[in-house]
């Protein structure tokens, strides 16, 4: 049995409170506050949840947190854990547990108070005895020694990385939301404070505080409530390491294999996408997912991106938010990701809507490039 | 099978560092190096052999980590001849200067009163 495209669609979505929240405020908190807002953006109530799915660094359990502290008694909940993509995953999950009947009402939340409490503080990295005595700057330094590796294997520069950070820059002045105010310049990039080779702090994402809420309901369901349903048309996971010394090849993410198997499920092919939300951690992640998703040849992606490529008004809409590097970046940013696609198929994203949006592809990273997941949104022509 | 309420496979791993030793172990079924060390081989196998590693290898990527207050730190992956990859640090050279595709020989860190030794690597030159 295989999940049925477009069986789902993405009923409501809303961010909890973004950039630095108050003192002693919780994850559960922003969770709460985002659940609520989701709610609203699709006119359902509380008590229409009866699934939940959530993951975060800081609530080991978090779906019973979240339960806990809503003072819900869902059916179905998952606390599937990889990383960054966890949300993408939870869709799959939220999807096959509503084509199954286990649930009608799919609620995916997510929240961080990094910023606040401080990153070694919401992320503590378990021990490795075969790294943790090297005292690699994590993640930074796993995706610095991929984009050395990108750099040695395909002659990508310095420049093209920064130009990703510039373009999300740009896209971000157009999004209120976003935290960044102030034009950013390839050479500023460069310039800025070195963190881990080749990477400056410009190269890497915000640490913020922050969080969001998704609903999912079955496709039938969604057409009766306020919004334009937002379908699921594919998902595809995939992993290939934990630690990056496992990873087989530094260039090679296993997008490479998530990405066919949620067009395959969607029907549809890159040239099919009006728009990408892909996970930026830091500079050399777009560059990887373009090519691993099959939207340059392998090893393009430096060049692909350069020239305000994927800036706005560039020829491929690449993180219309601003992304982890410029919008918002709370720990796990996969939520987010999504986010901002199901806004650009719905139209909503004022200055920085990409017209005739119909298809968005999702694209969520987790761990240092470990787990892969991607999933592909389509509006009302796409069913 | 190795019996884990007697040996652990870090804890053989670590008498080898003691020693200055850079241990590895091969999978007898199908020939193939395994690094980290394991109790079960990847694919399901038991036949998992120790052997010593010679200690050379190349670079095949880098970093140099600025940490604040702290000289340049470089963290490397190191491909050991023997067909294993490991994280690992060169020395005795600038952080800055190491290079992908960089011959290099294994040295045993002392370690501290927190580490137990572990293995780091040095330029090789031309070493084959």
């Amino acid at each position: 049995m295989s999940l049925k495209r477009a069986s789902v669609a993405v009923a409501g979505v809303a961010e909890s409170d973004l950039g630095q929240v108050a003192p002693h405020t919780s994850p559960i908190d922003l969770m709460a506050q985002a659940t609520l807002r989701a709610l609203e953006d699709c006119g359902l109530k509380l008590s229409d949840i009866d699934g939940v799915l959530s993951a975060a660094t800081q609530a080991r359990y978090a779906p019973g947190q979240l339960c806990e502290y809503l003072g819900i008694k869902p059916k179905f909940f998952d606390g599937t854990m990889i990383g960054g993509s966890s949300f993408m995953t939870h869709v799959a999950h939220a999807q096959a547990a509503i084509e199954t009947g286990m649930c009608d009402v799919a609620l995916i939340a997510y929240g961080s108070t990094q910023r606040t409490v401080s990153r070694a503080a919401a992320s503590p990295r378990e021990y490795n005895p075969y790294e943790t005595q090297y005292r690699p700057l994590l993640p930074i330094s796993a995706y610095a020694m991929a984009a050395a590796r990108h750099m040695h294997e395909y002659g990508t520069t310095r420049e093209e990385l920064a130009e990703v950070a510039v373009a999300a820059r740009q896209w971000a002045l157009l999004n209120p939301k976003a935290w960044e105010k102030e034009p950013l310049t390839i050479e500023q990039v460069i310039n800025a404070r070195m963190v881990s080779h080749p990477f400056t702090v410009r190269d890497c994402c915000l640490v913020l505080d922050g969080g969001g809420a998704m609903i999912l309901v079955s496709a039938k369901r969604a057409r009766t409530l306020e919004k334009p349903p937002v379908y699921v048309l594919g998902v595809g996971e995939a992993m290939s390491h934990v630690s990056i010394s496992n990873m087989p090849d530094l260039t090679v993410s296993a997008a490479s294999e998530s990405g066919p198997k949620a067009f395959k499920m969607a029907g549809l092919k890159p040239v099919d996408v009006d728009m990408l939300s892909l996970y930026d951690a830091f500079t050399i992640t777009p560059i990887l997912f373009l090519e691993d998703l099959g939207f340059c040849p392998k090893g393009e992606g430096g060049r692909f991106v350069s020239g305000s490529a994927i800036a706005p008004g560039g020829k491929l809409a690449v993180n219309t938010s601003g992304g982890g590097l410029s919008y918002c970046h709370p720990g796990m940013y996969g939520l987010l990701v999504m986010i901002e696609a199901v806004r650009q198929v719905r139209g909503e994203c004022g200055k920085r809507q990409v017209k005739n949006c119909e298809v968005a592809l999702a694209h969520g990273n987790g761990g240092v490039l470990s787990t892969q997941c991607t999933v592909l949104f389509g509006g009302a022509s796409t069913v | 099978m190795v019996d884990l309420t007697k040996q652990s496979p870090l804890g053989t791993y670590y008498e080898h560092c003691k020693k200055g030793e850079l241990a590895y172990q091969v999978n007898r079924d199908d020939g193939k190096a395994v690094f980290f060390p394991r109790a079960v081989a990847p694919g399901g196998g038991t036949n998992l052999e120790w052997r010593i590693s010679k200690g050379l290898g190349t670079v095949y990527s880098t970093t140099v980590i600025y940490y604040k207050n702290e000289a340049p730190l470089n963290c490397a992956l190191i491909d050991l001849d023997e067909g294993f990859r490991m994280m690992s640090r060169v020395e005795d050279i600038d952080p800055r200067h190491v290079k992908i595709g960089m011959r290099v020989k294994a040295r045993m860190h002392p370690g501290d009163e927190k580490l137990p030794p572990y293995p780091v690597f040095t330029p090789a030159g031309d070493a084959k």
